[in-house]
């Protein structure tokens, strides 16, 4: 009964693929896992927007969307309807192919990196032995994207959103792949299968996820700070920045392209939470051992939404950075310090069993984060701020 | 030989022509980057996954940005009115022409000699890393010192203006 | 044309016309970008080379032809780096990208 419900999606497509003839069949099969795929990440992302608008909304003291259906729910629909129905507004000098290529190649692309992401016991769509890497350069073409959206549409401010997302894109691309390469090396693969794999067993009860060793911890935070510049979320939206580039790279773009780079940013947000799922949350492994009969993928999507919900937390709590911190804040605290990671990984890996290694590892790790923000508010006062003309 | 081949083949040849011949350098740019794509699907088909990744890692995702950022610092992104090719261009289109024309001939000549139909090689990430760490530890070495020396030398290249401001 | 050609010809061909392709860029652009774009197609056709060699060779097992495109990737994005930093830094200077105008030894 258990093991059914946990593959029940799987038990479903075997059924349904059973009613073609089996010339038929493997390729029925991919379609059928490439709808469902198509199918749930848009409904993910309809239930996140209306998490993030309900969420900010509470933080920000008011009440968000509660007009259409109970709580508002109903909303991403009737945005959705709206966005189908209205005018698809083209510039007089933009370059239309470009113009119209650019959100069509950042969803395709989007897609395609989900594709690799274990989503519950045998819910992996292409098995691959380089999976990591696949994802990873499925994420280094939406850049083209963005380029594309602001080169195209011949407007100042795209152009500017779109220089400062390419680059913020590239900068935070370092970081992310580097927090990542501490838990291929202790895995030995860059299957993402076998690193959950790798993290689905347990001690006393307590799972062997990734997060829960020093290095881990550390290169989680690192991955999350880089995921969140990566999908351009608040506090590093600058290249969306409303105040300065009205709404950056895709400021010229309206009715259902508007609407594809909305969809393609926040199914970009669902997969890269997803590999930081997968890579230290332990994938689709359950919390406790004696959770092992709750389904595998509602522990996968819950632990994908829970990352949502930060991000939510995040954007509703820190203020936006300003370019050049942006770019320090990479180069000078975030890749140094992943760099740094990567070693004291290897040093765990080294040390073989026993406690010895938890204290090593930690107390080398809590240094260097000490030492690297001394040096950093090294002859920095930070003082109340007073301004000239709000008081 | 079957369509895929020819559908891929028929992509990145199009693309790398449109790459030369386009007149907005955005444009190349752009066409170049579908050529990389075509090769990355080029080597998905020959079992060469981990390179085809790479390759769109590498090309897609950090060698094609570099050429828009250059075209667009060096504000080439119109199409410049006094025309896009070289004086001497049909001495380059000849030798182009010459190198393709030898080149042809030498593969369609040895087409008897060339390896037929193997079997596909199974080869694991875990073959690729073990042949960088050990056979190729020392290339790999050279590689790392050779994208730091790049590193550094592309830094200095940006920054030298900058300081004679100052 | 290849009816009875082998696959391992197919690519060679390919690769010889980007080559080609590159090759005509190169020689023929005025834009000093243009160019090293021309260039990255030859490195590419090179690569599509080397691993077509490696899938059709006597010993595919040994990773040969694989290792020389992959190192090859990573020699190509320290060039195109470098490369365009030198553009870049030839326009702050000059002011202009075209080679055809860069004809003189003094600054």
């Amino acid at each position: 009964m258990i093991e059914t419900i946990d593959q029940i999606f799987v038990l479903l497509k075997h059924w349904l693929v059973g009613f073609l003839p089996a010339g038929l069949q493997p390729v029925a099969s991919v379609l059928v896992s490439v709808v469902a795929i198509i199918a749930v990440f848009p409904s993910l992302f309809a239930i996140a927007v209306w998490m993030e608008r309900k969420g900010l909304g509470r933080m920000q003291n008011r009440i968000g969307p509660n007009r259409v259906g109970p709580f508002g729910l109903f909303q991403p629909i009737a945005d959705g309807i709206k966005s189908l129905t209205k005018e698809d507004i083209v510039p007089l000098r933009a370059d239309a192919v470009v113009h119209f290529m650019a959100p069509v190649v950042l969803v395709v692309v989007v897609f395609m990196g989900i594709a690799v992401l274990p989503m519950g016991r045998n819910m992996t769509l292409v098995h691959m032995d380089s999976g990591l890497l696949f994802f990873f350069a499925m994420g280094a073409s939406t850049e083209l994207s963005v380029f594309m959206a602001g080169w195209s549409s011949r407007n100042k401010y795209s152009l500017l959103g779109a220089m400062r997302g390419v680059a913020q894109m590239i900068s935070y691309e370092v970081p992310l792949l580097m927090s990542s390469v501490a838990v291929v090396m202790m895995t030995g693969s860059l299957s993402l299968g076998k690193i959950v794999e790798a993290q689905n067993q347990y001690t006393w009860g307590l799972p062997h996820w990734y997060i829960f060793t020093p290095w881990g911890l550390a290169a989680f935070l690192m991955y999350a700070i880089a995921a969140t510049a990566e999908t351009n979320r608040s506090p590093f939206d600058l290249p969306e920045g409303e105040s300065e580039l009205v709404a950056g790279y895709f400021t010229e773009y309206s009715g259902f392209k508007f609407a594809l780079f909305f969809l393609g940013e926040y199914v970009g947000m669902l997969s890269i939470s997803g590999l930081g799922t997968t890579l230290f949350l332990g994938g689709w492994s359950a919390p406790f051992s004696f959770l092992g009969w709750v389904p595998s993928w509602f522990w996968f999507f819950s632990k994908v939404m829970l990352s949502i919900c930060v991000f939510i937390w995040i954007r509703g709590t820190l203020p936006r950075l300003r370019q050049d911190q942006l770019m320090n804040f990479a180069w000078k605290f975030v890749l140094p310090f992943t760099l740094f990671d990567l070693l004291v990984a290897a040093l765990w890996r080294f040390m073989g069993d026993g406690w010895a290694r938890w204290v090593v590892c930690s107390v080398i790790l809590l240094l260097a984060y000490a030492l690297m923000g001394g040096v950093g508010m090294y002859r920095k006062h930070f003082r109340v701020r007073s301004y000239r003309y709000a008081e | 030989m079957s369509f895929v081949f020819y559908a891929i083949a028929a992509l990145t040849v199009a693309g790398g022509l449109a790459a030369v011949l386009l007149k907005n350098t955005v444009h190349c740019a752009l066409a170049l980057t579908v050529a990389f794509a075509g090769l990355a699907l080029m080597f998905l088909e020959l079992d060469a996954q981990f390179a085809g990744f790479a390759q769109i890692l590498v090309y897609i995702g950090a060698v094609a940005i570099l050429v828009v950022f250059a075209i667009l610092l060096t504000r080439n992104a119109e199409t410049p009115k006094d025309g896009v090719y070289s004086r001497n261009w049909l001495a380059g289109l000849v030798i182009a022409a010459g190198v393709f024309a030898v080149l042809g001939w030498a593969v369609l000549q040895s087409v008897r000699v060339l390896p037929h139909e193997t079997t596909t090689p199974t080869v694991t990430v875990l073959d690729i890393g073990n042949a960088l760490m050990g056979r190729y530890v020392l290339p790999l070495e050279i590689v790392a010192l050779l994208l730091t020396a790049a590193l550094i030398g592309a830094v200095i290249v940006a920054m030298h203006e900058k300081e004679r401001a100052k | 044309m290849m009816g009875q050609a082998t696959p391992l010809a197919a690519y060679l061909l390919v690769a010889a016309l980007l080559f080609s392709i590159g090759l005509a860029g190169a020689l023929t652009r005025r834009n000093a970008i243009l160019v090293l774009i021309g260039i990255e197609l030859m490195l590419n056709a090179a690569n599509l080379n080397l691993i077509a060699f490696w899938r059709y060779g006597p010993h595919p097992e040994l990773l040969t032809g694989m290792m020389f495109a992959i190192f090859s990737i990573a020699v190509a994005a320290a060039e195109a780096a470098v490369g365009l930093g030198l553009v870049i830094s030839i326009h702050r200077h000059a002011h202009t990208t075209d080679l055809d105008a860069m004809n003189r030894m003094r600054g």
